[in-house]
C-alpha cells in the first residue's frame, strides 16, 4: 500500500467536526492536481501552521463528518502529499471516504477520536480496527473495513484492482 | 422479504445482481461526467489504468464540461481548459466550451439523463439526476478515470431516508425551501450514505426543474443520490428537451413494504420560505428570523438555481423597480440555452434595467473563483447551494443561502426580504410547467 505505514506512530493533528473540503484545501488554490504542490496549502486557512511543520508518517485525526462538501479528490491528495500515514475520524464524508479509500489513504471511523489530543503520538491497526494512542497508553476500537473495501486498499487502491481486473 | 427501495431497484438493475442496502455492488454506469477542476486528474488515471493508447469504454457515455473556471481566470485554468479539449478531441467524447454551460445543466438539457439510469460525476452535485428518476452520484476522479476504462463502477448500496411531503406549497415556497428546511431538520451530515428519497403530493406537482433543486442538494446532507420517482410530467420534461421519445419503465418507484432509514413526514402549507445563515447550509431558518438583515451582494445563479425558470421569477420581481441602493446583483445563467432564453424573453432587459450584471453561462462566483468574489466584511444572498467559509471569496465574508423569489424580494430592500411580501409579482408553478412543455 504505497509508502504509507500506518502501524509506524506519528503526531496527530487534531482537527474538529465538519472540516470540508474547501477547508481540506481552499477552493483558490486547487488549479493543481499535484499531491506535493497540494500539501503545500493544505488546511491554509484553518491551521497556517500545518503545511510547514507536518512530517510524513503524522496523522490526521478528526470529530464528525471529515471531508464533507465536493467531491475534489484534491483534500485526500493534499494529505497524502504531505505525507500523512493515516486519517482517523469519528466519522468521514461518503465522498471523502471513497477518495481515500481509492486512493489508498488509510482511514478508519473511531468513535474514541476525540480522546486524541494533537501531538499525541498514534498508529493505527487498519486490518483489525484499532487506533493506538502511545502517548497515553490507550487503545481505541475503529470499524474495521468490509471484505470488499479491505480487498480494495489491499491491492493499493482502485487504480490497482482495475488494472488486475483489465488484465484478467 | 419485503420491497425495495427505488435506489436498490436502479442497482439491482445496473449489477445485475438482487441487492439490498449495505451490499457491495460492481455496476454498469449508463453516464459519467467531468469538468475542468476535475476532468485532468481523471484522465490521468484513465490513462494510468488503461494504458497510454486505450481508448474510453464507452465515449459515448461521457460529457465534459469547461465551466468552473469559464471564462479561464488565469493560465492554469486556461491549460486545464485545453486538456478537456484535447481529450475530448482525441477520444471522440461530447466536450461542452467556455460559455456552454454548468455540466450537471449540461447532462440534464442534452439527453444524457433518463429515469433509471445510473449516473456519475466526479463534481459533487451530481446527484441533480434524481429529480428525473436516475441514481446520480458524486465521485473522485479516481472512480471517473477508472470508470471511462472498464464502465463500470463499484458501489455501496445506500440505505434510504425519505421526505415526504403532502398539501401543497403555499405561493412564495418553493423547492430551494424544502430542502433547506430538510437540510436544517437532518443536518449536513443526516443522510451520509444513504440515498434521499422525496415523495408525496407536493413533491409530485413540482414541475421537474424544482424537483431538481431537491436532488442537487440532497448532497448538502450527506446524501449519495436524491431521488424523486419518475412520472409522466418527466416524460414529458425529457421529450421536449431531447425532442425524442422516452419510456418509463413502470417499476421505478419503491415498493411499499420497502425498508426506509426513516421517514420525515411534512405538510406542503406548513412550509415556510427558508434561509440558511452562514456558515452551513444546514442553519436554514423561517425567513422572519433573518429578515432586516443587510446584503452586499445578490448572487442569482448555479446548479441549483440558474434555471430561466429561477431568473425569471427574480425578474418577475425586479420588473420596472431598480436594486436598492447600495447592492449589486451578479445573474450568472447555468447554461447558454437558459442565457438565450432569457434573452429572446426580455427577462435579461427586466434585469439589466433594475441594474443586475449579467455573465456568461457557468458556475460564476459559486465557488469564489471569479466573476463577482467576495471582500472581507461583504455579505451576500445567493441561490447558490453551500456558504462554508470563504466558499464565495473571503473567509470573513458571509453568505446566506434562499429561494430566487427570497433573493429578487430582499435585492428591493438590500436586506432579507420575505417574497410573500412581494406575492402579487410571484408566479405559481403552473405557469412554468407550461413554459417547460412548449420548450
Ligand atoms: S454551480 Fe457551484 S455547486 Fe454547481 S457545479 Fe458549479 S461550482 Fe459546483
Amino acid at each position: 500500500m504505497s509508502d504509507r505505514d500506518p502501524d509506524t506512530a506519528g503526531q496527530a493533528w487534531v482537527f474538529g467536526a465538519d472540516i470540508d473540503t474547501d477547508q481540506i484545501t481552499p477552493s483558490r488554490f486547487i488549479v493543481s492536481s499535484d499531491p506535493k504542490e497540494l500539501a503545500t496549502h493544505a488546511f491554509n486557512d484553518l491551521r497556517p501552521e500545518f503545511s510547514a511543520n507536518v512530517s510524513p508518517g503524522d496523522f490526521v485525526v478528526a470529530g464528525e463528518n471529515f471531508g464533507s462538501g465536493s467531491s475534489r479528490e484534491h483534500a485526500p491528495l493534499s494529505l497524502i502529499g504531505a505525507g500523512v500515514s493515516g486519517v482517523v475520524a469519528q466519522s468521514f464524508a461518503r465522498i471523502f471516504f471513497r477518495n481515500g479509500i481509492n486512493l489508498g489513504l488509510p482511514l478508519l471511523i473511531c468513535p474514541d477520536a476525540d480522546r486524541i489530543d494533537d501531538g499525541d503520538e498514534i498508529s493505527m491497526d487498519v486490518a483489525d480496527g484499532v487506533v493506538h494512542n502511545h502517548t497515553k497508553d490507550e487503545s481505541y476500537e475503529a470499524e474495521a473495513l468490509p471484505p470488499f473495501l479491505q480487498s480494495l486498499v489491499e491491492s493499493g487502491g482502485l487504480k490497482e484492482y482495475t488494472k488486475s481486473k483489465l488484465e484478467s | 422479504m419485503s420491497g425495495k427501495t427505488l435506489a436498490e431497484k436502479i442497482l439491482s438493475d445496473k449489477s445485475g445482481d438482487d441487492v439490498r442496502a449495505g451490499d457491495y455492488v460492481e455496476a454498469t454506469v449508463d453516464t459519467m461526467l467531468t469538468h475542468d477542476i476535475t476532468g485532468p486528474l481523471s484522465f490521468q488515471t484513465f490513462y494510468e489504468v488503461a494504458g497510454e493508447d486505450a481508448s474510453p469504454q464507452n465515449p459515448e457515455s461521457i460529457l465534459l464540461a469547461i465551466d468552473h473556471h469559464a471564462p479561464a481566470d488565469g493560465v492554469q485554468a486556461a491549460n486545464n481548459h485545453n486538456i478537456l479539449r484535447e481529450f475530448g478531441e482525441k477520444h471522440g467524447v461530447a466536450q461542452f466550451e467556455v460559455g456552454d454551460g454548468i455540466c450537471h445543466q449540461l447532462v440534464v438539457e442534452e439527453g444524457f439523463v433518463k429515469p433509471g439510469d445510473l449516473v456519475i460525476g466526479a463534481d459533487s452535485h451530481s446527484t441533480t439526476f434524481g429529480g428525473l428518476g436516475a441514481f446520480g452520484t458524486g465521485v473522485g476522479s479516481s472512480d471517473l478515470g477508472t470508470a471511462m476504462a472498464t464502465g463500470e463502477l463499484w458501489f455501496r448500496v445506500p440505505e434510504t431516508r425519505r421526505f415526504e411531503v403532502t398539501g401543497e406549497l403555499s405561493p412564495g415556497v418553493y423547492a430551494k425551501d424544502l430542502i433547506l428546511k430538510f437540510i436544517g431538520d437532518v443536518g449536513f451530515a443526516g443522510a451520509t450514505y444513504m440515498a434521499a428519497e422525496y415523495t408525496g403530493s407536493a413533491i409530485e406537482s413540482l414541475p421537474i426543474h424544482e424537483r431538481i433543486v431537491l436532488s442537487n442538494m440532497a448532497i448538502e446532507m450527506g446524501g449519495k443520490a436524491g431521488l424523486v420517482e419518475p412520472d409522466q410530467r418527466t416524460v414529458a420534461f425529457l421529450e421536449a428537451q431531447t425532442g425524442e421519445s422516452v419510456e418509463l419503465d413502470p417499476n421505478l418507484y419503491s415498493d411499499d413494504d420497502a425498508e426506509f432509514a426513516s421517514v420525515e413526514r411534512y405538510i406542503g402549507e406548513e412550509i415556510e420560505p427558508q434561509v440558511s445563515k452562514p456558515s452551513n447550509p444546514e442553519n436554514a431558518v423561517s425567513v422572519s428570523e433573518v429578515a432586516g438583515t443587510s446584503i452586499d451582494q445578490l448572487f442569482v445563479g448555479t446548479c441549483t438555481n440558474g434555471r430561466y425558470e429561477d431568473i425569471k421569477i427574480v425578474a418577475d420581481i425586479l420588473a420596472g423597480e431598480t436594486l436598492a441602493q447600495g447592492t449589486r446583483m451578479v445573474v450568472v445563467p447555468a447554461s447558454r440555452r437558459v442565457y438565450q432564453k432569457a434573452l429572446e424573453t426580455g427577462v435579461f432587459q427586466t434585469l439589466i434595467d433594475a441594474g443586475a450584471i449579467i455573465q456568461s453561462a457557468g458556475c460564476g462566483p459559486c465557488a469564489g473563483y471569479h466573476q463577482g468574489v467576495l471582500g472581507d466584511d461583504d455579505v451576500c444572498l445567493a441561490t447558490a447551494n453551500r456558504n462554508f467559509p470563504g466558499r464565495e471569496g473571503s473567509m470573513q465574508s458571509q453568505v446566506y443561502l434562499a429561494s430566487p423569489a427570497t433573493v429578487g424580494a430582499s435585492a428591493l430592500y438590500g436586506e432579507i426580504t420575505d417574497p410573500r411580501s412581494v406575492e402579487s409579482k410571484l408566479n405559481r408553478h403552473d405557469d412554468y410547467i407550461l413554459s417547460e412543455v412548449q420548450r
